[in-house]
């Protein structure tokens, strides 16, 4: 376990604590994963950590979350909790498979990888790194490989381990593959895990990402996930985000799309001290669709900053983004989308739009929607509105009796649900309605269903 | 279909730049380079009082430390600006009394820019301030103006004969350290144009500067500074051309707008510099920094731009909206062709309550063109009911072209209301195909397209301008087909 003092820059830091620990991460992972890490450290090196004011992390402070004074594990750690006793999943009448993550490790009983149903593989990455090297290979780092931010590479060098889900050619899983990720541990601490979904042609795949944070002390993730839709795969990815408020969440996300694939992700942002999301989806082959989606709510002095990069590789592709948010107290937030149209990704169809509710004059909103387009015969759009809710919709409510604190409800409400509805599980549908009702109302505190009740 | 549209884009990009002369006339140049000795023999050679020359040396120590930005969505080569020249002035007689005795070869140069300075010839009565390189030439209808206590004359004049009105207002909408081509300008600038409304007068007549560079290897470094006392109105216009050349020009100016209580200021611009030949050759590099206050409430600056030239178009024009009830409004058709690069838009800043701004930018690209559209809206916590509206939109001609939007949206008071909305298309191939229909050729079509997709912009053009940008439009763009 190692920890991080002093003023030399983070990059050093971080390059330090590699060679020092490099032998242990080795030792920890598979040889497959090992392959990547010397090259991610030079890219490291040369990239550095992104700082405040950079064109995309221009309001980020991701330094300050990385000084935090945090323990670094990179083997097995002695949990001292009974997780399964502690954490149950708290939305009523789901039915997933679920696989659990503990401080960016995979937890299990004795099964590094199961065999579900419908021919899907789920499991610990670093033992499918040993197990289906083939498989592995052709996906591992190779969409994640070409990012500019140092954060990624920072990941591929020190990633040890993270969740592994492989649909061959054609399956189809009954049930959602539900990832919990778990942060739980006697003292601060830092984790980096990295998951790799593959659906392979014509496969379909349904995953479900829940963050929690379990005890009370700080936490930083900085996690990378790998995405891959084959031919006409459909893939459906939706990612939970209740952590508490002392815990910083960096998430990198890669899709990568082949012809006719469709591929939706929503990210449902509940809690969480600092999160930053990126999400990048590359279109790289003909009539392929994506829908990448987020709401957020924050309060207190939480910060969060959505980032969404697509790229429109290829012709007649399209994609559709739409971010909302509801920010109260002096909670901060940020959202950047992108999208790039490339020379002849012609008959592109692409859409985009931001709306933030302010609640108050203390919490603050940055919206950059942007368009940049090398083809010429392509519809594109973007729109970002910020503000209050449309009085004229208070009025209509309130003269039909509803009260004023109650119609406020009611149009937020409707507001998030515009994102929700496209969550496909209907179980965890009708559970982030309802935690989002609470959550607007006030009345929903993160630890209600922790038996650790820390606060 | 393909071959046709080849072939118009062809003639598109092979128009010809109708400004491109050259007047040879005699230059007062200084040597290549830049150092303090430089800002001394140019702050000397304007008999400049002492607090210029300090202000020069303090923005010239600061621009020292300064590194050249690199955001913008713009391929800029590496500028040496050792290899400059700061101070080119054609000579001139010690003091002009009438216009007889204004050199006859720089009276030609501006009547063939369509900038007559003579007087009389003047039908629409537009006061003219026609700038040179690096010296204003000549400023008309002074007297007349003058009579209602207008100050509207060259900056240097200012400097020497309104030092007060100068040292108030100028660098205070601009400072010095406000970003790396400020400071440049504000260490070596040349002249410009200085326009001062007393209070509660409404300025009879467009006032108007002209910018022409003429020498070769020359910056272009001007400052126009306008304050508007209460209740005032001016409407002002700005018009620019360069000779054709291989090499890259240079053009970094400063626009300072000051409105006090109830003033209003209007602005247009139709900008139509160089912009270099269709392999991307020569041309001149507008770095430009605008930016107007609204200090009293119930002000109003408005900012109107063509932007049809240059090879590098770098240029913000901002309002700072401090009063309550003030307004700000930036209207803006941007058209790039060739290997053309802009990288325009604007920045509202909302502190006063009740502040409002309209943003309303068309990008037109063809060619080998990229055209940006990077805005910044920004309301701070005590602008109670700001709102803004943005609309960007985006017209390709021809599919080797970019054209790009990065709006920044920065809300920190609930009470705003803040949209924002972008589209990118072409010109459809129905439309064509109806004018076609009535008999209107297809390059006939293209125009009438554009103008009416920059219909809304020009409106806001005065008059005589909106004439001249209408067909600046045309000759840019005739005949292209998307």
């Amino acid at each position: 376990m190692g920890t991080i003092t002093g003023n030399i820059s983070l990059t050093e830091q971080f390059r330090d604590l590699y060679r020092n620990y490099s032998d242990e991460i080795a030792a920890n992972s598979a040889p497959l994963m090992n392959a990547f890490r010397e090259d991610a450290i030079t890219r490291l090196e040369k990239q550095g950590f992104p700082y405040k004011g950079r064109e995309d992390y221009r309001y980020a402070d991701i330094e300050s979350v990385f000084r935090q004074d945090l323990a670094k594990s990179f083997s097995d750690q002695k949990i001292n909790f009974k997780i399964r006793e502690i954490f149950h999943c708290d939305v009523p009448d789901i039915n997933t498979n679920l696989f659990l993550l503990v401080n960016g490790r995979y937890y299990n009983n004795g099964e590094m990888l199961k065999e579900l149903p419908g021919g899907i593989i789920a499991g610990s990455l670093a033992q499918a790194a040993k197990d289906y090297p083939e498989i592995v290979e052709k996906h591992y780092d190779r969409y994640a490989g070409s990012s500019s931010d140092g954060l990624v590479a920072m990941n591929t060098a020190f990633a040890q381990d993270g969740i592994f889900i492989y649909a061959p050619p054609g399956a189809r899983g009954e049930k959602p593959v539900q990832i919990v990720n778990i942060m739980i541990s006697e003292t601060g601490q830092m984790a980096q895990h990295r998951n790799l979904f593959i659906a392979g042609d014509d496969a379909e795949l349904n995953i479900v990402i829940c963050d929690h944070s379990l005890s009370a002390h700080r936490f930083l993730t900085n996690s990378v996930n790998e995405v891959y839709a084959g031919e006409r795969a459909q893939i459906d990815l939706t990612r939970i985000q209740n952590e508490h408020n002392g815990s910083s969440q960096i998430t990198h996300t890669f899709n990568q799309q082949e012809t006719s694939s469709r591929l939706a992700s929503n990210i449902i942002s509940l809690h969480g001290g600092f999160i930053r999301n990126n999400v990048f989806v590359k279109l790289n082959g003909e009539y392929a669709e994506n829908h990448s989606m987020g709401l957020y709510l924050s309060d207190k002095g939480q910060y969060i900053d959505n980032f969404v990069f697509i790229d429109h590789a290829s012709p007649n592709c399209f994609s559709n983004q739409l971010y909302k948010g509801v920010l109260d107290d002096y909670a901060s937030g940020s959202f950047t989308g992108r999208i790039l149209v490339e020379r002849d990704a012609q008959k592109t169809n692409a859409y985009q739009s931001n709306n933030n509710l302010l609640l108050t004059d203390d919490a603050k909103i940055y919206s950059r929607p942007q368009l940049e387009i090398y083809a010429d015969d392509v519809k594109c759009s973007h729109g970002s509105t910020t503000g209050q809710l449309d009085e004229n919709a208070l009025f209509y409510l309130r003269s039909r009796g509803i009260d004023l604190r109650e119609a406020r409800f009611l149009l937020m409400f409707a507001f998030a649900h515009q994102v929700i509805q496209n969550i496909r599980v209907k179980a965890l549908r009708e559970r982030i309605d309802d935690l989002v009702d609470k959550r607007l109302r006030g009345e929903l505190s993160r630890c209600n269903n922790c038996a650790m009740q820390c606060g | 279909m393909q071959n046709e549209q080849d072939h118009i884009l062809n003639e598109v990009t092979s128009g010809e730049y109708k400004f491109g002369f050259y007047t040879d006339i005699e230059q007062d140049s200084i040597g290549r380079g830049l150092d303090e000795d430089v800002i001394r023999t140019i702050s000397a050679k304007k008999n400049e009082p002492e607090f210029m020359l300090e202000f020069r040396l303090k923005a010239y120590r600061h621009w020292l430390t300064m590194k050249m930005p690199e955001w913008a969505h713009l391929d800029i080569p590496v500028i040496d600006y050792q290899d400059q020249i700061y101070y080119s002035a054609p000579v001139q007689k010690a003091k002009l009394n009438s216009l007889d005795e204004v050199d006859p070869e720089l009276i030609e140069t501006f009547n063939k820019l369509g900038i007559p300075l003579e007087e009389q010839k003047l039908l629409s009565g537009v006061a003219v301030d026609a700038v040179m390189d690096s010296i204003s030439v000549k400023t008309t209808f002074k007297e007349t103006l003058a009579e209602l206590g207008i100050i509207f004359c060259s900056f240097s004049e200012a400097v020497r004969e309104h030092p007060d009105l100068v040292r108030q207002y100028m660098g205070s909408v601009v400072p010095y350290t406000d970003n790396f081509f400020a400071a440049l300008n504000s260490a070596v600038f040349s002249d410009g144009s200085f326009c001062y409304i007393p209070k509660g007068v409404r300025c009879p007549m467009e006032l108007s500067t002209y910018f022409r560079i003429n020498a070769a290897n020359t910056g272009q470094f001007e400052r126009t500074l306008i304050v508007a006392e209460d209740k005032s109105y001016v409407s002002y216009l700005e018009g620019c051309t360069a000779p054709m050349r291989d090499e890259n020009q240079l053009h970094a100016a400063i626009v300072e707008i000051v409105a006090l209580g109830s003033a209003e200021v209007k602005y247009a611009t139709v900008q139509n510099w160089y912009p270099g030949n269709k392999e991307g050759k020569g041309g001149i590099y507008n770095f430009v920094t605008k930016r107007g206050i609204c200090k009293g409430d119930n002000s109003k600056i408005s900012w109107t731009q063509i932007e049809t030239g240059s090879a590098i178009t770098w240029k913000y024009p901002s309002v700072i909206l401090r009063g309550h009830n003030t307004t700000g409004e930036f209207y803006s058709v941007a058209v790039t062709n060739n290997r053309q690069q802009a990288d325009t838009g604007t920045k509202m800043i909302h502190i006063g309550k009740n502040s409002k701004s309209i943003i309303i930018s068309k990008g037109i690209s063809a060619g080998l063109s990229n055209n940006s559209y990077r805005g910044l809206v920004k309301v701070l916590r005590g602008a109670e009911n700001a709102r803004n509206f943005s609309q960007c939109d985006s017209l390709l001609l021809g599919d080797k072209c970019g054209a790009h939007t990065f709006p920044y949206i920065e809300s920190a008071n609930h009470s705003a209301v803040i949209e924002h909305e972008a589209t990118t298309s072409k010109i459809g191939e129905d439309q064509i195909f109806y004018c076609n229909q009535r008999g209107i050729s297809t390059e006939d079509a293209i125009g009438l397209i554009v103008n009416g997709y920059a219909k809304e912009v020009l409106n806001k053009l005065p008059m005589e301008f909106a004439v001249e940008a209408q067909k600046l439009l045309q000759i840019s763009l005739e005949g292209s087909v998307g």
